[in-house]
């Protein structure tokens, strides 16, 4: 059995040994393949682990910008941020998503609608990327959130800043902003990087047009985070950039005041510097709630707006299309001066109506005008003078002037939403209607009906250069403190008009672009729009200023919707007995004050009727107002342009 | 009474601890230090519980290392048989009043401790076979009759422990097993018989495996295979090893483990733990550390006279070179997952416990070694 004899014990001994050395060599091999594999891991791909630690270890959240702001001329805040109060989920950090759901539905009142959209999010994206489950809560709300976030995991209440307009004011030319669609995405390059949760893009107006450099830069914050996805503790924070403010050349004030005057009126209004090319009001009406978008459309809302037959989301003094009726006469006769058509002496004789090719065009005024010259022409607005004016001038020349003085093409520049309108030719009726061109079209014409089209800020501009002696501007809403010297060119030439100009003057002016043949024409014209305005008989002589501050000259049109029948002319149909639809479009141009001229003014009230009536009186109270904060305006214009 | 009886015989106590390999013990102490930093690491950089009580248990049973050692090792091997049995039992009683933790029953509630009966079964295996073949002559080393103790001796804890389940201790106490019926001199061709029946039985064993283990097993050949799940240890502990580069993360720094990215860290982990907080270099130094304990029992084992002593340092030496290298491996991603903790530096009182103990026993080799153990 068992026998430990002592010389077996030597044999064993031995055999032990021999086999322990096997061993040994074979532990020495295992330790190497250790130390290689050490080596492997910790040192050929040190690298590659290192950033797959660090992949694991941080983790970032983008942070949404804050939006630079919009100011007016005398820097208040047309389009500010206010704080905004979101709740935020974060779905890995939730232990139970669908009992938390249901907790939050109880203490923020979330629509059903709602939880089964953000659940749809939630399978979408990154587990630790959070969703915003109420975006704009007021206080209270915001507290209680705070008082139940113990028994809330993966909620963040979030402190975030979003657009507030101070009013509706100027809800056209600022525009709003509201999500990032899908369609943003794919449009717009420089949205690539900033798809954060809560970001809102322009969608309209300034918003839009200034957008890529008005939204900033995105932040982040780096966040080292367990394996559970806890945040353990901030490791870097970059609040990003906050987009670049802007300053207009708008008026706060002047917006406010005229979006009043134009309440329950589908009407535009647009005031200009006539040096250079200030726009200090634009107003379209009726206008919008902006800040209904900022946080996602109540769709009632949205119903009542695209319901609207006023259109209360079209910017009408931008994209709005007018015919511009009898305020292009100051054009047609511009026009007809500049190529030695008619002279300022030059009569017709006006019975009420002409014919022409048996057709008739009739003058507004059916008893008719009597022997109208270029003036009288004008400040009667006499349809028959400038039928015979326009028949000889020929469309194509009064195309050629038209478009000189701004119509036909934009006014400014990155608005999508601003139209060109037509400025009709022979040419272009061929090529867009594929028709020829027959006469009776350039009485039309001459009267500023028919194919013509033109936007209010259009005829702000045509005025506006009209206004300045027939000098090239370009208008602009954006503030930009180099003055052009067109200002001083002008008061300069008025007090010494034989003199040469002075060295930096003729420098500064070099560049200068006048639009007329003959500077004398553009004075009679001016000229003609005082007696419209100022003398009787004139069409607007009612809502004339007396004060020499305030007198402006202007010309008034309506632009007709539909022809009057022959029957309706019989019966000496008034507007307003007519359909609202079928009524005139009122037009009134004018610049202010006559003997010195400064602003421009376009004033369209759709189905207004009389231009007269309705479009002078509410021009006049703006100029009135414009004027009133003219030395305010020139003050600052003149202290921002010193160095301090 | 007997125990006393055994430290005073011979020579005096003051030779014995002269005789005390005292590289050994510095190795032992350094690499104890070191696991110490290492779990106050794991608890944060704080003094917690997992801490607290490791500095705890290194001490105690650094204590029952010198005690075992200083008993003369006559003792040790006339008890061998008892040792065993009374391990045995323990693992059997552990079948019917075990604890129960995470789908596996390894535990007896000893009210101060959690003792694993089947880390002490390592230690006891070792000694019953190193005893058994000391007494078997060499002639009858190789027949049957004389395989058939050491067979069931080494199946029976095997299959209770593998049925706990606990495949990878069943495996390392096999492996002991193993290696002292080798040493002894037990023939190749036996060994590979074995192989064969091990291969030829597989396929029933595999089906007798639970779910979470074929699917470790599965993970370990493709650890990408489900990244959150079962290979998320393997993936994440190569990331932690890998990411400490030549000189690591720094102490306390190591970010895998800190921020929880890494799994079982206070046991089978320490060494990831400890290798992406101290890099390449700190990585070898602990494999040095542990090839130096290895050669110092080896050593013990070639001054040793008894038989007995031989085996048994050379079959704990290799085991316990076996414990660290599967853990490694493990961690390392050589390996499947099986549950192995790296001894001394790992937290577990039973483990510590089993190694200590197994030391002492090596140490009392080399202050007795020139006693005849019959």
């Amino acid at each position: 059995m068992l026998n430990p004899g002592s010389g077996n014990t030597v044999i064993k001994s031995k055999l032990i040994s021999r086999r322990m050395f096997l061993l040994t060599a074979a532990k020495a091999v295992v330790m190497l393949g250790l130390v290689g594999r050490l080596i492997s891991l910790q040192i050929n791909q040190a690298t590659k682990y290192k950033s797959l630690s660090d992949k694991n270890r941080f983790r970032e959240w983008k942070l949404a910008p804050e939006r630079g702001v919009i100011k007016d001329f005398f820097n208040q805040e047309l389009a500010s941020n206010e704080p905004l109060y979101q709740v935020h989920l974060v779905p890995e950090n939730a232990q139970n998503i669908n009992k938390l759901f249901v907790r939050l539905k109880v203490i923020l009142n979330i629509p059903e609608k709602k939880i089964s959209y953000l659940k749809r999010i939630i399978k979408k994206q990154k587990p630790w990327e959070p969703i915003i489950v109420s975006d704009n809560l007021n206080w209270s709300e915001f507290s209680k959130i705070n008082l139940f976030l113990h028994e809330l995991d993966g909620v963040e209440p979030v402190v975030s800043v979003a657009r507030k307009y101070p009013d509706n004011s100027s809800a056209h030319i600022l525009g709003y902003v509201s999500q990032i669609s899908a369609k943003d995405l794919q449009t717009k390059k420089y949205l690539k990087d900033l798809s954060v949760p809560g970001m809102t893009v322009g969608k309209t107006g300034l918003e839009r047009k200034l957008d890529e450099e008005i939204i900033g830069k995105i932040g982040f914050q780096r966040y080292e985070v367990n394996a559970f996805g806890k945040r353990i503790k901030e490791i870097k924070i970059n609040q990003g950039q906050a987009g670049k403010s802007f300053k207009t050349t708008l008026d706060y004030e002047v917006q406010k005041y005229t979006n009043i005057l134009l309440e329950d009126k589908a009407a535009a209004v647009c005031v200009m510097d006539i040096y250079n090319g200030d726009i200090v009001s634009l107003v379209s009406s009726p206008t919008f709630q902006p800040n209904a978008f900022v946080h996602g459309l109540d769709k009632k809302y949205w119903n009542s707006l695209i319901s609207n037959e006023k259109k209360p989301l079209t910017n009408k003094a931008m994209s709005g299309l007018y015919p511009p009726g009898s305020t292009i006469k100051t054009l047609v006769a511009l026009s007809a001066l500049e190529n030695g058509i008619v002279k300022p002496s030059d009569t017709f004789r006006c019975k009420g109506k002409i014919e022409l090719h048996g057709e008739k065009f009739h003058c507004w005024e059916k008893k008719g005008h009597g022997v109208v010259n270029l003036r009288k022409g004008i400040q009667r607005s006499c349809d028959v003078y400038f039928y015979e004016v326009a028949r000889k001038l020929g469309v194509d020349r009064l195309s050629e002037t038209a478009k000189k003085f701004g119509l036909g093409k934009t006014v400014l520049s990155d608005f999508v939403e601003e139209r060109a309108g037509v400025v009709p030719n022979t040419k272009w009726k061929k090529k867009f209607i594929g028709q020829n061109w027959y006469i009776g079209e350039t009485l039309h014409s001459g009267i500023g009906q028919g194919y013509f089209q033109s936007t209010p800020i259009q005829l702000c501009l045509m005025t506006a250069q009209i206004a300045n002696g027939g000098f090239k501007i370009k208008p602009r809403i954006i503030f930009d403190k180099n003055d052009n010297s067109l200002r001083d060119y002008i008061k300069f030439k008025n007090k010494n008009p034989d003199q040469t100009l002075p060295v930096d003057l003729a420098v500064n002016n070099f560049n200068l672009q006048p639009l007329f043949k003959n500077q004398e024409n553009i004075n009679l014209v001016k000229d003609a729009m005082f007696s419209s305005s100022n003398e009787p008989g004139g069409t607007s002589y009612r809502h004339r200023m007396e004060n020499p501050k305030f007198t402006f000259a202007g010309k008034t049109g309506s632009s007709q919707i539909k022809r009057f029948t022959e029957a309706q002319r019989e019966a000496e149909i008034k507007q307003s007995d007519l359909n609202y639809k079928d009524r005139d479009h009122a037009l009134f141009i004018a610049f202010a004050p006559y003997n010195d001229p400064k602003y421009a003014i376009s004033v369209v009230v759709e189905h207004g009727g009389s231009g007269g009536k309705v479009a002078a009186p509410i021009a006049k109270k703006v100029i009135k107002k414009v004027l009133e904060r003219h030395d305010m305006r020139q003050e600052l214009n003149y202290s921002i342009g010193e160095p301090v | 009474m007997l125990l006393q009886r055994s430290i005073h015989s011979s020579s005096g106590l003051k030779d014995k601890i002269f005789s005390i390999d005292y590289v050994l013990v510095f190795s032992i102490l350094v690499l104890g230090i070191i696991s110490m930093f290492a779990m106050y690491s794991t608890d944060g950089g704080e003094f917690k519980y997992h801490t607290n009580s490791h500095i705890l248990r290194f001490f105690v049973f650094f204590g029952l290392f010198f005690l075992v050692s200083l008993v003369q090792i006559r003792f040790w091997h006339n008890q061998s048989f008892l040792i065993y049995i009374v391990f045995f039992i323990l693992l059997l009683s552990v079948k019917y009043f075990g604890l129960t933790s995470s789908g596996s029953q390894r535990w007896l509630d000893l009210y101060f401790m959690n003792l694993q009966p089947s880390e002490l079964m390592k230690v006891g295996l070792i000694l019953f076979l190193a005893k058994y073949y000391h007494r078997v002559s060499i002639e009858n080393m190789n027949s049957l009759r004389y395989l058939f103790l050491p067979i069931v001796a080494l199946i029976s804890p095997v299959l209770l422990v593998a049925t706990q389940p606990d495949l990878g201790t069943s495996i390392l106490i096999a492996a002991g097993g193993i290696v002292v019926a080798w040493l002894a001199g037990v023939r190749i061709k036996f060994f590979a018989y074995s192989v064969l029946i091990f291969i030829i039985l597989l396929p029933v064993a595999i089906s007798f495996l639970k779910p979470y283990q074929k699917s470790r097993i599965l993970t370990f050949l493709n650890p990408e295979r489900d990244p959150l799940g079962a290979g998320y240890q393997i993936i994440q502990s190569k990331i932690a090893i890998g990411s400490g580069g030549l000189f690591g993360k720094g102490f306390l720094n190591g970010s895998q483990s800190y921020l929880d990215y890494l799994p079982e860290k206070h046991t089978d982990f320490i060494f990831t733990l400890f290798s992406e907080e101290f890099g390449f270099f700190g990585s070898l130094f602990i494999l040095l550390l542990y090839a130096l304990i290895v050669s110092r029992i080896v050593k013990i084992g070639n001054l040793t006279r008894s038989t007995f002593g031989k085996l048994y340092c050379y079959s704990f030496a290799t085991a316990f070179f076996i414990y660290v290298v599967v853990n490694m491996m493990m961690v390392l991603g050589l390996l499947p997952i099986v549950g192995s903790p790296l001894p001394i530096m790992s937290y577990g009182g039973s483990s510590m416990m089993a190694t200590m103990f197994g030391l002492g026993i090596v140490m009392s080799c080399k202050i007795y070694k020139d006693t005849p153990v019959n």
